[in-house]
């Protein structure tokens, strides 16, 4: 079997399946853990918990002005690399051909050069994001091997992906090869460490949304 | 403390305490460092240690190892003796559980919330500062953190009552408002019990303290000692119970309210059978109802929201309508849900190796203060006041602290006022 042959076929099929099975397992393991049912009375006339949490989702999309000392980078650099990824895989007419595949959905695609210079960018700003993370004090202190773990697993398909869209370095097979697999990688780590955030994002939001409207907090 | 580090105890309570929105919120944080930049301890110090984020380290390290998703790979590293003894520092005398960075948190975390259950984690375990540990201690044991024993509650009503020629009712019977104290403002700032009585009675409220409950900081809760915490809340319902009142009011402090109005039920283990109000509600109520009139109150301030009045009370409106009696109120910057902490909240202010933090931290409020170019400093927290107080002393600043109840009794509008 040819690696592609195999990156295509057995591995992306593993891969997923541990994506879809992993995702389900620690999202039903946080959702077995004991509850806690608050008691106390809300305030009157505030929102429901799903309108909070829903509300709570959108809101913090962007800090409030009050948090003028906030240094932007995190902010916009995340938004650079995010929409990037989403772009990338969303919107690049290969990808969405293997996506019609999986679910038989399709739309349209971006040209391909738009998406290689996005490609570009999301690299550029995966980059700084790592220079951030090593050159913050903070950051540094309380960054683990997940986060550079996550971060290098997110890089490779991009890189790889680029590589292979330019034919650079190797035979294209093998570097579609190669990018198949790195991106089976990055499905296989995905439920297992912080790029599980692309889920709890909206179970924590909401959570903190609701809490905070039964007091009756308002921002 | 000196006493062994009990792991187990520690684990075991951390297995306890993480409930499912917990272990959301050790599973949500991607370290962004965000917080770091909105916490006035981080502010202060520079220390990355501060980072409210790195509190959570002990806690996802026991939910990893005990109950996480992949708990039975066996993978996960064992909660240490060295992780629990860094942590206290970080857990107790750096983190007011203000929620600053619970509202910038992109992912939505409470750390706030992580904190007061890792606190009873590192309590099981033997740690927690002795001080605040004390102070929860002679709550159960005294009545107060302070020593305000029922007796001399008795004698310093009967003082109060006399000097100020106030009526201040003790046990009276039934009454349809309990109110409660923070043995802080008895002990220290007695001025605002007289004005909590004179506002009430100029308002015609049928109210009472009870010598069964009438202490309102619930430092049980803010030492970890879950024990506690329901030894004080029980008291005060019961003290409500045996008044008959529906309706219980929080004096000047923000943690006393944040405890019973938003954590009482759950502590009690069902509803509470009253209302709870902090007194700058309570008040904006009766203004409201037309019972109490202010005159105008001459002097250039802002004020201080306590953190857990406002941004994690919901009150912030109310205290904003009871500042409308002053001539030239400022907002600070930022103010409300946003404002800076004091720095004492959440049991730091009882932590004396926290002092000089707290100094620190005060620096903030200062400046927030020297710029809205107000000469006093309002608040509803005798807490704050302290806190701020010592920390006033400290930096030999001039400006005025304010107690909000004490400058709108002196301006009760009225006849009720000539009474008092």
């Amino acid at each position: 079997m040819e690696l592609l042959d195999f990156a295509r076929g057995p591995a992306i099929s593993v891969a997923l399946a541990i994506f879809v099975f992993g995702t389900v397992w620690r999202l039903v393991a946080l959702f077995g853990l004991p509850r806690m049912h608050d008691l106390s009375v809300p305030r009157p006339g505030t929102p429901g918990p799903i309108v909070a949490g829903t509300k709570e989702i959108f809101r913090r999309m962007w800090p409030r002005h009050e948090f003028s000392q906030l240094s932007m980078f995190s902010f916009l650099n995340g938004y650079v690399f995010h929409i990037g990824l989403a772009i990338i895989v969303f919107a690049f007419a290969p990808h969405i051909l293997f996506l019609k595949g999986l679910t038989g959905l399709h739309w349209p695609a971006l040209p391909n050069n738009v998406v290689y210079a996005v490609g570009a960018i999301t690299v550029i700003s995966l980059l700084a994001a790592l220079i951030h993370r090593l050159t913050s004090p903070v950051l540094r202190l309380i960054s683990t091997m997940n986060d550079y773990f996550s971060w290098f697993i997110t890089l490779l398909p991009v890189v790889t992906g680029l590589m292979a869209a330019s034919h650079l370095g190797a035979r294209y097979e093998t570097l579609l090869a190669i990018h198949i697999l790195s991106v089976c990688a990055l499905l296989i780590w995905f439920p297992f460490g912080k790029l599980m955030h692309a889920f709890l994002i909206f179970i924590s939001r909401g959570t903190t949304g609701a809490f905070l409207a039964r007091r009756g907090i308002q921002f | 403390m000196n006493a062994p580090v009990d792991i187990n105890k520690a684990s075991a309570k951390f297995l306890q305490v993480t409930a499912e929105h917990l272990a959301v919120y050790m599973e949500a944080c991607v370290r962004c460092g965000l917080c770091a930049e909105v916490c006035h301890f981080h502010q202060a110090s520079g220390d990355p240690r501060h980072t409210p984020a790195y509190k959570l380290v002990p806690m996802t390290k026991a939910y990893r190892r005990q109950s996480g998703p992949f708990a039975w790979l066996g993978l996960a590293p064992k909660l240490t003796e060295k992780d629990l003894t860094e942590w206290e520092e970080l857990l107790f005398d750096t983190c007011n559980m203000c929620g600053r960075c619970t509202i910038v948190c992109p992912m939505g975390i409470d750390i706030a919330s992580m904190t007061a259950a890792a606190r009873q984690a590192f309590v099981a375990a033997g740690l927690g500062p002795e001080d605040l540990e004390q102070s929860a201690q002679n709550s159960l044991d005294h009545g107060s953190p302070l020593g305000l024993t029922v007796d001399k509650l008795e004698e310093r009503i009967d003082w109060l009552a006399d000097d100020y020629e106030v009526d201040i009712p003790l046990d009276k019977g039934k009454a349809e408002v309990l109110l409660t104290i923070s043995s802080i403002e008895m002990m220290k700032y007695p001025d605002s019990v007289v004005a909590m009585a004179k506002l009430f009675n100029a308002a015609g409220v049928d109210w009472t303290f009870s010598t069964k409950g009438y202490e309102a900081t619930n430092f049980g809760y803010l030492a970890g000692r879950a024990d506690i915490a329901k030894a004080m809340v029980e008291r005060i319902v019961a003290a409500a119970e045996e008044t008959g009142a529906k309706t219980v009011v929080i004096p000047e402090c923000g943690h006393a309210y944040g405890v019973l109005r938003w954590g009482g039920g759950n502590i009690h283990g069902k509803p509470l059978p009253f209302e709870v109000w902090h007194i700058t509600e309570y008040l904006a109520k009766l203004k409201r109802e037309g019972k109490l009139k202010f005159k105008p109150i001459d002097g250039k301030v802002t004020y201080h929201d306590p953190c857990q009045v406002s941004r994690r009370g919901g009150a912030k409106d109310d205290a904003r309508y009871l500042l409308e009696s002053f001539k030239e109120f400022r907002e600070m910057e930022p103010t409300g849900n946003y404002n800076w902490c004091c720095g004492g909240g959440g049991g730091v202010q009882a932590i004396q190796r926290s002092a000089e933090i707290r100094y620190k931290v005060f620096r903030i409020k200062m400046d927030q203060v020297e710029k809205a170019g107000a000469d006093a400093l309002v608040s509803s927290c005798a807490n704050c006041r302290l806190t701020m107080d010592e920390s006033k002393a400290h930096w030999k600043w001039d400006h005025d602290l304010v107690s909000i109840v004490e400058a709108l009794a002196d301006a009760i509008d009225g006849p009720a006022a000539a009474k008092d």
